[in-house]
């Protein structure tokens, strides 16, 4: 058995780290309250109804939150442009083959769980970065279903950019139903992120689960040595 | 009806028929108000009204069941039915001409020569595709021949209901007739649709006014629908809309909370998802709408709302799940089924990498005791 030198990686930006739990929070936020919406609790209550607001202030929040999520989700894409290589746009679309050599491996080994050389890298994998591609084009279909839900019963221009999804997807009846089952695949994306951090921390022993906190990961001397030769070589 | 061979103003074919110079008036401000108009257009409605000449009108029926036209001729304000029916000029309509049979196509064709691209094509139901289309036919001719025809010479085309704008329940799966609305068969040309089964007298009345005052076609929104009707939801404009903000619902139709008129949101009220003016012109004479009378709005003016599904339910089943499944079950068993696919993987990674943890684990335990 070996000890391992550990270096320290500085991975996640601190936008980056902000971007990820602002956009947990609201994605939690929007989660309950838009499940209300959908199905609102059935309540008891005495009083008239010009004396509360309660469903009002479910759907202020997921309003307010909506617009939350939408400006972080559009920091994020000009931060894949700015930000350092970990949260580069190319992490997220398939450029090359290798790209494509990397998800099948990782399929192979983290998912299948099959036999072979251990796949490590250091910031986002390439197939949990296709994935979070993939979660991205769910984020505009939340995006462009919900806003254009919202269209109809807004001043703002902001919601107005979004008043021809409607006519896009032949009305609103469809648009909810649309909007409803993605929020569906958000607390599925959700489950298995959550679980996935816990299983790299727990085979890797990277500081998988902190690093969204501190914004380091800490890998082993002779992997750094390995990566920074290939890369000086070739 | 024959053609009539001198059009006198529409003004004037009210007075002969006994309306006052007040009667009319009131009616004009009357549909200014519904054309949602500033009261300075109430000037303009009168002098279209008092110069302009008839329009002659063509109305087909295709697949239909004809409540637009019994819409239509019980709008509240009788000069409407008066005005817009009888003097209008419905050159062809086969609910209520009088002439029958090949005097009756005569007269179209009669129409449609002498006013050409000066009346208007008003259509009443879908036209069905499949086999040739044979499923409507009228003298001999299929629906779709006569629209395209028709449509040629035709200054405005109006699709009156949710057959013509969107097909309606002859056109819910499986569509065995291949019912298909106007605007999909007419490309290029702008169709006014004005969906609704049926669409409110008023509104129709009011998109003819339109016509005949300004010569020009309403303001529509994306999908063809005139603004000044169709821009807010039955949900924005309904009374029972504080109950919806305080959370205050109908759970069964027959519970307290439906006698106390809560909101009916959860025993399926589509009025947030519907655009329509019911809330504020209502229905005979505004007297109720379908909400005030305790049902809720099954969104009869919105595209495909009989393929939506439930038109009591709030959340509708999911397309290829069966009756029973809204987008809630069946998110729910998936998230189950992850998660039992996470706990399977769970022990497997234990498993599998056993040798990679335990070092792990070893490399940790040899540390702490080094300490």
């Amino acid at each position: 058995m070996s000890t391992h030198k550990l270096r320290r990686v500085f991975v996640w930006e601190l936008p980056v780290r902000i971007y990820h739990w602002v956009n947990a929070l609201a994605i939690v936020v929007l989660c309950v309250t838009g499940y209300f919406i959908g199905k609102p609790p059935a309540m008891m209550f005495g009083g008239e109804a010009h004396e509360r607001y309660l469903f009002g202030w479910i759907r202020f929040i997921h309003f307010v939150s909506a617009y939350i999520f939408l400006f972080n989700f559009v920091f994020r894409i000009y931060w894949g442009f700015v930000g350092n290589k970990y949260a580069d746009w190319k992490n997220f679309i398939p450029t090359n083959r290798r790209y494509f050599k990397e998800m099948w491996h990782v399929l192979k080994i983290d998912i299948l769980l099959m036999k072979g050389k251990e796949h490590l890298s250091v910031g986002h994998n390439a197939l949990a970065g296709f994935t979070y591609f993939m979660m991205f084009l769910m984020f505009l279909v939340q995006i462009i279903t919900g806003f254009g839900l919202y269209a109809a019963m807004s001043q703002s221009w902001i919601a107005g950019m979004f008043a021809w999804a409607p006519y896009l997807f032949g009305g609103d009846i469809i648009l909810r139903q649309v909007h409803h089952i993605t929020m569906w695949l958000f607390i599925l994306f959700a489950i298995i992120h959550v679980y996935l951090v816990f299983y790299h921390d727990y085979v890797e022993g990277r500081g998988e689960v902190s690093s969204m906190a501190g914004g380091w990961k800490f890998i082993e001397e002779e992997v750094f040595e390995d990566t920074h030769h290939e890369k000086t070589s070739a | 009806m024959s053609v009539r061979p001198t059009r006198s103003s529409y003004y004037e074919e009210l007075r002969q028929r006994g309306y006052s110079r007040r009667d009319f008036m009131k009616f004009c401000a009357t549909i200014t108000a519904y054309l949602g108009l500033e009261s300075s257009g109430v000037g303009q409605v009168v002098r279209a009204l008092e110069t302009k000449s008839r329009i002659p009108v063509i109305w087909l029926h295709f697949q239909e069941c004809t409540c637009c036209s019994e819409s239509f001729i019980r709008s509240s304000h009788p000069i409407v039915a008066d005005i817009l029916l009888d003097k209008l000029s419905l050159d062809y309509t086969e609910t209520l001409m009088a002439a029958s049979g090949h005097q009756a196509e005569k007269c179209m064709r009669d129409t449609m020569e002498k006013y050409k691209g000066e009346y208007v094509l008003c259509i009443e139901g879908s036209v069905p595709t499949e086999a040739e289309g044979v499923y409507c036919m009228i003298g001999g001719r299929t629906s779709f021949d006569i629209l395209k025809e028709a449509a040629a010479g035709a200054k405005a085309v109006i699709a009156w209901g949710s057959c013509a704008s969107n097909g309606c329940v002859q056109s819910a799966k499986p569509n065995p007739t291949g019912a298909t609305p106007i605007h999909k068969l007419l490309k290029g040309t702008t169709v006014i649709k004005v969906p609704g089964c049926p669409p409110i007298g008023e509104v129709m009345a009011g998109v003819l006014v339109h016509l005949i005052t300004f010569g020009t076609i309403p303001e529509l929104d994306g999908v063809g629908r005139p603004k000044a009707f169709y821009s807010k939801r039955v949900h924005d404009t309904c009374y029972r809309r504080p109950f919806y903000d305080a959370g205050l619902f109908v759970e069964r139709f027959d519970d307290e909370n439906a006698k106390k008129g809560y909101c009916l949101y959860k025993v399926g009220c589509k009025g947030p998802l519907t655009y329509n003016a019911c809330g504020v012109m209502k229905w005979n004479n505004g007297t109720s709408f379908p909400i005030q009378s305790g049902h809720g709005c099954f969104g009869c003016s919105e595209e495909g709302y009989w393929d939506a599904g439930g038109l009591y339910l709030r959340a509708q089943p999911f397309p290829g799940f069966g009756i029973e499944s809204d987008a809630d079950k069946i998110g729910t068993a998936a998230a189950i089924a992850t998660g039992v696919g996470i706990a399977a993987h769970a022990v497997m990674t234990n498993v599998r990498k056993s040798r990679l943890i335990d070092n792990l684990v070893s490399e940790g335990k040899e540390s702490e005791k080094e300490l």
